[in-house]
């Protein structure tokens, strides 16, 4: 298994941070959630299965884990540094070129909505290679195609080690079609985002958010 | 993408350009494969030259499957929120713009007989999909699809029972043609039409999702138009027009179900 360099991330110009699971995901993000710098520059935009008609309590359970403010992303609001965003429960999230979210009710992906795959292959277009996406535990092989088209348009894929995952479908799925750029456990996986800088490493995408909440 | 979506415009009248961008990437990836074609461009030879083509390309643009009481809390709200002041005009004009296959529109309609109103409402229904609208006319469901709607009814503070406004027929069922009767479905665009009716409330869900922020604006300064003054307008439950240049135009009414009033 690979061992990251605490450096690795901070080096690479990283816009966005996409996350995705489903079975025992919660426990993971406990642990990677509370290892975000506190003064993280980028957004961090989360898709966890849940049932369509489930009571919408996400951001407020896992607000506890982080300082950083949690929220439900909502249709045309502007991705702001250092938040955490969910997808709400029953549309799927999708991330925008101008950095803004969108919302779709357009039908469940491998049975989810929202669907990892439908934000993670938004983000491979939106930001090309600038983010890192994460694929953690999950009982379907949803993420795993967006998680390679992320891959394949130069972002850094992490993959949650089958091994230490509740459901190992999800990550497997993933390391059937492509190399992710890291495979590790989730005290790993918090230890990479720790590395990940405080300091935007992009202009552009202070200058594209300020233009947009005008 | 830009230029299949100008072609559609100059060919068919049908106005994408203003759509989000990320969905519609994600209906056309979804339209190439049903089509097999490799690209953009192929696809935009096909709809082009092949006038079969493009009906099957607008329903990937454009359908929506909805429920009939979807968000069972919102139809709920109005029953409880809206209608009571609704029911102080002599006659009463409702717009669910957006209509799909008529599911809001026959939700609407039940809500509003429950509620004693519906003999003096006309509620108009528009889509830009005309097969959609004439399933919408049809008012004709899948049977296996009741037992959710009957739920939904339940908990908007359904009154009788569902099965009081359809009738089985086979493995479907057929809306009572009273209600249909109240339904006057047209064929409008938010992006290329202006306002026909005044009217008391709109109910437009889930569609300006679809719409990029200078489309959403287009539509909700229309709905400001054709709204009577202290108007409700209805969204779905996960949009707001907090980011909207008519923010200013409209007032929270009821927050958590996403109902406003035009301000006065």
């Amino acid at each position: 298994m690979m061992t990251p360099r605490a450096t690795y991330l901070a080096d690479r110009p990283i816009d966005v941070i996409v996350i995705g699971g489903s079975a025992g995901v919660l426990d993971v993000l406990r642990v990677i959630l509370p290892s975000l710098p506190h003064a993280l520059a980028v957004p961090v935009v989360i898709v966890v299965h849940v049932p369509e008609r489930s009571p919408e309590l996400l951001p407020q359970v896992l607000q506890h884990s982080t300082p950083l403010p949690v929220k439900f992303a909502e249709d045309k609001e502007p991705l702001a540094g250092g938040t955490i965003y969910f997808a709400p429960a029953g549309y799927h999230l999708l991330l925008e070129a101008n950095r803004c979210f969108a919302l779709s009710i357009d039908p469940p992906v491998l049975f989810s909505r929202p669907s990892i795959d439908v934000l993670f292959e938004s983000a491979a277009d939106a930001y090309a290679g600038r983010l890192v996406a994460m694929l953690l535990t999950g009982a379907s092989a949803d993420g795993a195609s967006g998680l390679a088209s992320i891959h394949a348009a130069g972002g850094i894929a992490v993959v949650q080690s089958p091994q230490t995952a509740e459901a190992a479908t999800m990550p497997t799925a993933a390391m059937t079609l492509f190399d992710p750029d890291f495979v590790l456990s989730p005290p790993d996986i918090a230890a990479l985002v720790a590395s990940i800088s405080s300091q935007p490493r992009s202009s552009a995408w202070i200058r594209r958010t300020r233009t947009d909440s005008n | 993408m830009r230029l299949l979506l100008e072609a559609i415009y100059a060919a068919y009248h049908y106005d994408f350009r203003q759509y989000a961008v990320a969905s519609l990437k994600r209906r056309l990836a979804q339209a190439l494969i049903r089509f097999d074609c490799r690209t953009l461009s192929a696809l935009q030879e096909k709809v082009l030259h092949d006038k079969q083509a493009f009906p099957v390309l607008l329903e990937y643009l454009t359908v929506q499957v909805s429920d009939l009481f979807r968000d069972p809390l919102y139809y709920l709200a109005l029953r409880q929120h809206v209608l009571p002041t609704l029911a102080t005009y002599p006659s009463l004009k409702l717009w669910v713009a957006g209509c799909s296959t008529g599911e809001e529109a026959y939700s609407l309609a039940i809500l509003l007989a429950e509620e004693g109103l519906l003999n003096r409402t006309l509620i108009y229904a528009t889509d830009i999909n005309s097969e959609s609208l004439r399933k919408a006319q049809n008012g004709v469901y899948p049977l296996d699809r009741l037992r959710l709607f009957t739920l939904n009814h339940r908990q908007s503070g359904g009154k009788g029972s569902l099965s009081d406004y359809y009738h089985a027929s086979g493995q479907s069922a057929v809306m009572d043609p009273q209600l249909r009767n109240r339904i006057t479905f047209a064929d409008h665009s938010l992006a290329t039409d202006s306002t026909f009716s005044e009217v008391h409330l709109i109910s437009c869900r889930n569609v300006l999702i679809y719409f990029n922020r200078e489309l959403q604006d287009r539509a909700l300064g229309m709905f400001q138009e054709a709204l009577v003054l202290r108007g409700f307008l209805g969204l779905g439950s996960k949009e707001s027009l907090r980011f909207s240049a008519h923010a200013d135009g409209f007032v929270e009414y009821r927050p958590d179900e996403k109902i406003y009033r035009k301000a006065s």
